[in-house]
C-alpha cells in the first residue's frame, strides 16, 4: 500500500524543548520526508535598542540575548567596540575573560549533555550531568556573582577583578567536574542503549557541513577542523589547545565533540590561572564610537558574527548578531530528511539550539 | 574601518555572488544596516578563517534579487532582511512571505 | 507549612533569553531538587496545575499562551518567572515585546530576578501551593472557577477604559 503524506506540526511548546521552535514535518508513515522550520515565537527586537540605549548600556542588552551563551555575547559586543574605539584592554582583563568564556562553555555544554540524555529517555543521567553543572555554576557566582547572567563586561575591561586566591580556589572543583563527566562519558559514548539511539542517526557529511554554512560542534563533528578560537582573540593566543573534531558525522560524533570540548575547557581555564598576570583590569576610555567592524569569536555553539556600525555618536547606528543556531538550521533541516519521527527530539537537540539567539 | 569589503552595485550583485561560489566560500551572513534613507547589504562570506566581505547600496522601493539559487542556505538572512527592513527580494527559495518573524509593527527597522 | 497535593508544573519560555528557563530547569535538578515535594515538569498543559512562565509577551507567541492556559484544568496557578514575565523588563522597550505574562492571563506570582534564582523559583512556587490549596476549597464549595483569557481580555479593557475615563475626569476637573 502507499504511503500517505501527512504534515506533523513539532512545537513550539513541546516536552524535549525548554524554548519553543516550531517545526512542520512532511511525513510518509514514521519517515520525514521534509522539515520546514519556523522561528519568531521568542523575537524581541532587542537590536533596534541602539536607538534608546546607549553604546555602554547596550552590553547589558547584549549580555541578554540568551541566558547560555550570555558572556559570549556580552564579548563579542564589547570586542566590536573596542576595536573600533582602538582600546587594548590589559593582559588580566583578557585572560578572565578566556577564563569566565571557557567557564561558559563547559557549563553550556554539561547542559547539553542533560538535555541531551532527557531527550533520549535516560532522566537520572540528566540528573547526573546537571549536578556538574551546578558546579561550574558556582565557580561563574564566585567569579562575578551571577549564576548564569553576569554582566562584568565593560567596555575598556571588566567591572571588577575576581583574586587570585578565588581563582586558586576553582582547582580542585574543575578536578571533580572532569572525574564526574569521565563517569557520565561512559554512558553516552559505550551504553549499547544509549549508541543504539545516536550512533548513524541524522548524518550530515563534510561537505553538506560546509556548504550549509554550519558551525561548532555540529561542523566540527562532521569532520571540519574550524574553531574561531584558533584565530587568537582574547587571551587564546597564550594557550595550548588543539582542534576537536570527529568523522562521525553522527549524533554520537557531536555528543564525541562536545564531551572532549568540556575536558578541553577545563584545561584552558587551568593555563589561565596559571598564566594569570598581575595588573589593573579597566583601561578608561573616551569619547564616542565612530566606524563599522565585524568581529567573529567561537561561543558554545559555534561562530558569532558580531557587526556594530557606529558614526560617533553616544547611540550606535546598527548591532547585528548572526548566533550559530541561526546559520544552524538549514543544516537541521537537512539532518531531518529522511529521519524516523521518533527521531526528531533527538536531532532538533543535537544541534543544541539557542532559539533565543536565534531570534533575538 | 571593515577589512576585505567590496563595495558593488546592484546591478553586479549576482555575478559577484557567483564568483565567490566558484572559489569555494560558504556563505557566512548577511546584514542590512539603514543608512540616511537608504540601506546598505553585507554579504559576508569565508574560506576557513578568511573572511570577505561584499556591500550593495539599495534605495527604498528597489528590489533585491535573491541569493538563494546559488547558496541555498541564505533563505533565511534573506527572510530575516525582508521582514525587518522590508527589502523586497525576489526568488528566495523557502520564502515566508513576511511570516518568519510576525511583529505588530511592518518592518521596524525600516 | 503543609503541602496537600503534588502539583505539577509546566513551564513556557515567552521571549525570555534563556537564563530564566535554565534556571526552571536547575531547580528541578538534584541541588535544588523541587522534585522533593512530589512537584513534576511536564510537558502537557492538561496534566499541568502550576503554569511557569518566562519572558515577555510578544505578538506571535501571545496565542500560544493562551491556549495553554485555556487547556489547564481548574485550580490552576500562574507564575511569572523573572522580570521580564513581570513586566517586560529590559526589553520593555522592544517593538516585539507587548509586557509581561500578565497582558494576556492572569498572574498569581510574580517572581523578580534577572535570571531569576532557583532558590526564589521555589519560594514561588511554595507560596503558589498555598493558593492552589484555597482555590481547591472554593472550587469545592461552587464559589470559584477561574478566568479564561478570553473573559480576563474582556476584564482588562473595562479596566482601561475605567482608567481612561477617570483620566479624561481629572483632566476637566
Amino acid at each position: 500500500m502507499a504511503a500517505k503524506r501527512s504534515v506533523i506540526p513539532f512545537g513550539p511548546q513541546h516536552p524535549v524543548l525548554p524554548e519553543p521552535i516550531h517545526i512542520d514535518l512532511v511525513t510518509e508513515d514514521e519517515k520525514v520526508i521534509e522539515a520546514i522550520p519556523s522561528i519568531g515565537f521568542v523575537h524581541r527586537g532587542l537590536e533596534h535598542l541602539v536607538t534608546k540605549k546607549d553604546f555602554g548600556e547596550m552590553v547589558y542588552v547584549a549580555e541578554r540575548i540568551c541566558g547560555i551563551c550570555s558572556f559570549g555575547h556580552g564579548y563579542g559586543y564589547v570586542d566590536a567596540i573596542e576595536h573600533i574605539m582602538n582600546i587594548e584592554p590589559t593582559n588580566r582583563a583578557k585572560y578572565i575573560r578566556t577564563l569566565l568564556f571557557e567557564l561558559s562553555r563547559m557549563h553550556s555544554h554539561i547542559l547539553w549533555l542533560g538535555l541531551m540524555a532527557d531527550a533520549f529517555g535516560f532522566e537520572s543521567l540528566f540528573m547526573e550531568t546537571w549536578k556538574y553543572r551546578e558546579k561550574v555554576l558556582d565557580m561563574l557566582e564566585a567569579a562575578t556573582g551571577g549564576r548564569v547572567i553576569f554582566s562584568i563586561m565593560r567596555i575598556g575591561g571588566l567591572r571588577k577583578d575576581v583574586p587570585d586566591e578565588v581563582l586558586q580556589g576553582f582547582l580542585p572543583g574543575l578536578d571533580e567536574i572532569e572525574e564526574g563527566i569521565k563517569a557520565c562519558e561512559k554512558a553516552f559514548l559505550s551504553d549499547p542503549a544509549v549508541l543504539s539511539r545516536l550512533k548513524g542517526v541524522g548524518y550530515l557529511s563534510k561537505e553538506d557541513a560546509i556548504d550549509l554554512g554550519c558551525e561548532g560542534p555540529f561542523l566540527r563533528a562532521s569532520g571540519v577542523a574550524r574553531d574561531n578560537r584558533t584565530s587568537g582573540y582574547a587571551a587564546y593566543g597564550d594557550m595550548d589547545f588543539e582542534v576537536i573534531t570527529s568523522d562521525d558525522g553522527d549524533s554520537y560524533g557531536r555528543c564525541y565533540v562536545r564531551i572532549q570540548e568540556i575536558y578541553q575547557s577545563a584545561g584552558i581555564v587551568r593555563q589561565c590561572i596559571e598564566k594569570m598576570p598581575k595588573e589593573g583590569i579597566y583601561v578608561p576610555i573616551k569619547g564616542f564610537p565612530n566606524g563599522e567592524y565585524m568581529t567573529i569569536i567561537e561561543q558554545p555553539r559555534g561562530g558569532a558574527c558580531y557587526y556594530v556600525h557606529a558614526s560617533g555618536k553616544k547611540f550606535i547606528e546598527r548591532m547585528r548578531v548572526r548566533t550559530p543556531t541561526f546559520a544552524n538550521i538549514p543544516a537541521l533541516a537537512k539532518t531531518l530528511q529522511g529521519c524516523d519521527v521518533a527521531d526528531v527530539p533527538i536531532l532538533v537537540v543535537t544541534i543544541d539550539p539557542c532559539i533565543s539567539c536565534t531570534e533575538r | 574601518m571593515l577589512e576585505n569589503t567590496e563595495e558593488i552595485e546592484l546591478i553586479g550583485l549576482l555575478n559577484k555572488i557567483k564568483e565567490m561560489k566558484t572559489d569555494g566560500s560558504r556563505i557566512v551572513q548577511i546584514c542590512a544596516t539603514k543608512i540616511g534613507s537608504s540601506y546598505e547589504l553585507l554579504y559576508t562570506f569565508g574560506i576557513d578563517y578568511d573572511i570577505k566581505h561584499v556591500k550593495v547600496k539599495t534605495e527604498p522601493g528597489e528590489h533585491v534579487p535573491s541569493i538563494t539559487d546559488i547558496f541555498p542556505a541564505a533563505y533565511l538572512y534573506e527572510n530575516e532582511i525582508h521582514d525587518l527592513f522590508g527589502i523586497a527580494i525576489d526568488g528566495i527559495n523557502h520564502d515566508y512571505k513576511g511570516k518568519l518573524y510576525r511583529t505588530p509593527v511592518e518592518a521596524p527597522f525600516g | 507549612m503543609r503541602i496537600s497535593k503534588s502539583p505539577w508544573l509546566l513551564h513556557y519560555d515567552g521571549s525570555s533569553c534563556n537564563g530564566c528557563d535554565i534556571e526552571v530547569l536547575a531547580a528541578t535538578t538534584p541541588r535544588f531538587d523541587v522534585e522533593r515535594f512530589g512537584i513534576i515538569n511536564t510537558g502537557n498543559p492538561k496534566h499541568a496545575d502550576i503554569f511557569l512562565c518566562t519572558g515577555g509577551v510578544n505578538s506571535q507567541n501571545q496565542d500560544v499562551i493562551r491556549q495553554i492556559y485555556d487547556q489547564m484544568p481548574d485550580p490552576k496557578v500562574v507564575l511569572a518567572c523573572g522580570i521580564c514575565a513581570c513586566d517586560g523588563g529590559i526589553f520593555k522597550d522592544c517593538y516585539n515585546i507587548l509586557g509581561g505574562t500578565d497582558t494576556v492571563i492572569p498572574v498569581d506570582v510574580y517572581v523578580p530576578g534577572c535570571a531569576v534564582r532557583p532558590e526564589a523559583l521555589i519560594d514561588g512556587v511554595v507560596k503558589a501551593l498555598k493558593l492552589l490549596d484555597e482555590k481547591a476549597d472554593k472550587m469545592k464549595r461552587g464559589e470559584y472557577r477561574s478566568m479564561t483569557s478570553a473573559e480576563y481580555a474582556e476584564a482588562l479593557k473595562i479596566k482601561g477604559q475605567l482608567a481612561e475615563a477617570a483620566d479624561t475626569e481629572e483632566k476637566d476637573a
